[in-house]
């Protein structure tokens, strides 16, 4: 069923317990759909809920209501299609940058030799092969991403869910990091959940982008991005149609914004 | 990018800020204060001991009771040349390290294998807590006499205190690594297809390493303490039974002489196993003033 969605999630919600054992609500109704090889951005105001929804697609968490499927099968435990970059550093410090991207295959059973041939491939394509020996420490925060997308790109993931995974990097490099990624993606066809704060850089990447309301999160608008690929992330920004659409949806993100601000005040 | 070769040579430093000048003087500095460190340890330390041979020797303070430092060298020399009555001193020392290795191997690897599974798994560790917590609050000198009854005047009485000063120790820094494991990284193995033994093994007991070798540190003295309070409770050999036995004879200057002893095995004992630390943890950042 190549027409299968790769991620559905219905009418999803999900509830937490706080520390003092109160339910609150993260995730209302929540439904969203993307297709193989889509791009999807989340946008939506700090700690809305954007992460919960990765979550739930991992199987990491369940959801208390509502349906999550992916490739049209309800998620029950740790789907091996999927790949997932995180916002903190999860590169494992005291394994050097070769045996943290040779990982995958390794926990997945894979022959050592066949793993390691495909660890140098992926170093190479994300430029580090000089720093196969280096430990996560020595290097910058640009090339520990690197790491982790080879890490994550070495298991051929059809669904790549990306948590912020760019917010703690400078401008300069976060714009050479979407550029290297879009390329990876671009070669992969998988479909994309990227979680960001950063609206231009959600318009720069997605196909899609999806604004999400102020907790509980739902979605509150769809705006599908018409900028033709290969796009040259350190230039559409400039671009008269990218200005346009970025101050459209922003006039629905601000609002979210501003009522989540006022509820933590 | 661009690059523009710079000409150095047409660059002109102010006098003596050349960049091989600067890096001159602050190697010069650095050796500097070493040499100067080094050279108030040895200061103190030759005054200290000036001080209690002067104090001992003119009356300030008893010798009988205090000894000095000549006399503790030549009896701790007289020792290594002639042992004991009962066995060389080479015997003894090595009785009571035996008794310390056993029970600090035994004890730091049961104490790791039980923190890892309690750390593990939330009810097993809920369930245990409150006897764990009774357990820790035993003074581990009071089981001395216990084990001696139990286990005889050898070896394994000993073995057995030693075991249970280090046990408890690494067992609750063992615990406490695990539960400090980062959810971030676990996450990511499990992502990345990892069961839960691969889980365990590459990421669990690996980021709790830095905490199972700080206990390590300091549970080798605590099984040194173990193996000597045995020794005093009741023995044949070890140090712990030099040091008794001197006091029977009021023969001070050999209690302290077993005490230099001992500080020296310890020493060298901490000085192996930061060696060993510090090559299984090349991968952490070098930390600043050491």
């Amino acid at each position: 069923m190549p027409d299968t969605p790769a991620i559905e999630l219905v009418n999803v919600s999900r509830r937490f317990l706080s520390p003092d054992g109160h339910a609150f609500s993260t995730l209302k109704d929540f439904t969203l759909t993307v297709k193989r090889g889509e791009f999807v951005a989340l946008v939506g105001p700090t700690g809305c809920g954007k992460s919960t929804t990765l979550n739930l697609i991992t199987g990491l968490g369940h959801p208390s209501s509502g349906q999550v499927r992916v490739f049209g099968k309800p998620v029950s435990g740790i789907d091996p299609r999927i790949g997932f970059t995180f916002q903190a550093d999860a590169l494992f410090p005291w394994r050097n940058v070769l045996d943290n991207v040779v990982a995958g295959p390794l926990f997945r059973g894979r022959p050592k030799a066949e793993s390691y041939d495909k660890a140098r491939d992926w170093l190479a394509r994300v430029g580090l092969t000089a720093f196969e020996r280096h430990y996560p420490h020595q290097l910058s925060g640009g090339m520990r991403k690197r790491v982790a997308l080879a890490q994550t790109f070495i298991n051929n993931p059809e669904i790549l869910l990306m948590d912020e995974p760019f917010s703690a990097l400078d401008v300069q490099t976060r714009v050479l990091m979407h550029e290297e990624l879009l390329q990876l993606w671009s070669e992969t066809g998988a479909a994309v959940v990227f979680v960001t704060h950063d609206l231009e850089e959600a318009i720069a990447l997605a196909d899609t982008v999806y604004v999400l309301t102020a907790r509980p999160a739902t979605v509150k608008s769809v705006h599908p991005i018409d900028i033709p690929r290969p796009r040259v992330i350190s230039e559409v920004r400039y671009e008269e149609h990218f200005i346009a659409i970025s101050r459209r949806i922003w006039a629905d993100l601000k609002q979210e914004v501003q009522m989540s601000t006022l509820a933590a005040a | 990018m661009n690059s523009v070769a710079v000409d150095d040579s047409d660059f002109v430093y102010a006098p003596g800020t050349s960049d091989a000048e600067i890096e001159a003087a602050a190697m010069e500095a650095a050796l500097r204060h070493r040499r100067l460190v080094i050279g108030w340890r040895l200061g103190i330390l030759v005054v200290l001991l000036g001080l209690w041979e002067v104090a001992a020797r003119t009356g300030v303070i008893d010798a009988f009771f205090y000894s000095y430092p000549t006399a503790i060298a030549a009896r701790l020399w007289e020792l290594i040349l002639e042992g004991t009555d009962e066995a060389s001193l080479w015997y003894h020392l090595w009785l009571t390290m035996e008794e310390a290795i056993i029970g600090f191997v035994a004890g730091s690897a049961l104490g790791i294998l039980a923190g890892v599974a309690l750390g593990r798994n939330k009810l097993a560790a809920d369930i245990c807590a409150p006897y764990i917590k009774t357990l820790n609050a035993i003074p581990r000198v009071v089981l001395a006499p216990i084990f001696i009854l139990l286990l005889g005047f050898g070896l394994w009485s000993k073995v057995a205190l030693a075991f249970i000063m280090v046990f408890f120790v690494v067992f609750s820094n063992a615990f406490q690594g695990v539960r400090e494991a980062d959810r971030a990284m676990i996450a990511n193995a499990q992502i990345l297809g990892a069961r839960p033994w691969a889980v365990t093994t590459a990421v669990i007991i690996p980021s709790a390493m830095s905490w199972i070798f700080a206990s390590l540190h300091i549970s080798f003295s605590f099984a040194i303490v173990g193996a000597i309070v045995g020794e005093f409770v009741g023995a044949r050999y070890g140090i712990g039974f030099l040091i008794q036995e001197a006091r029977g004879v009021h023969d001070t200057a050999a209690m302290y002489a077993a005490i230099v002893l001992i500080v020296v095995v310890v020493l060298t004992a901490e000085w192996v196993m930061t060696r060993i630390e510090n090559r299984l943890a090349r991968w952490r950042p070098p930390v600043q003033g050491h």
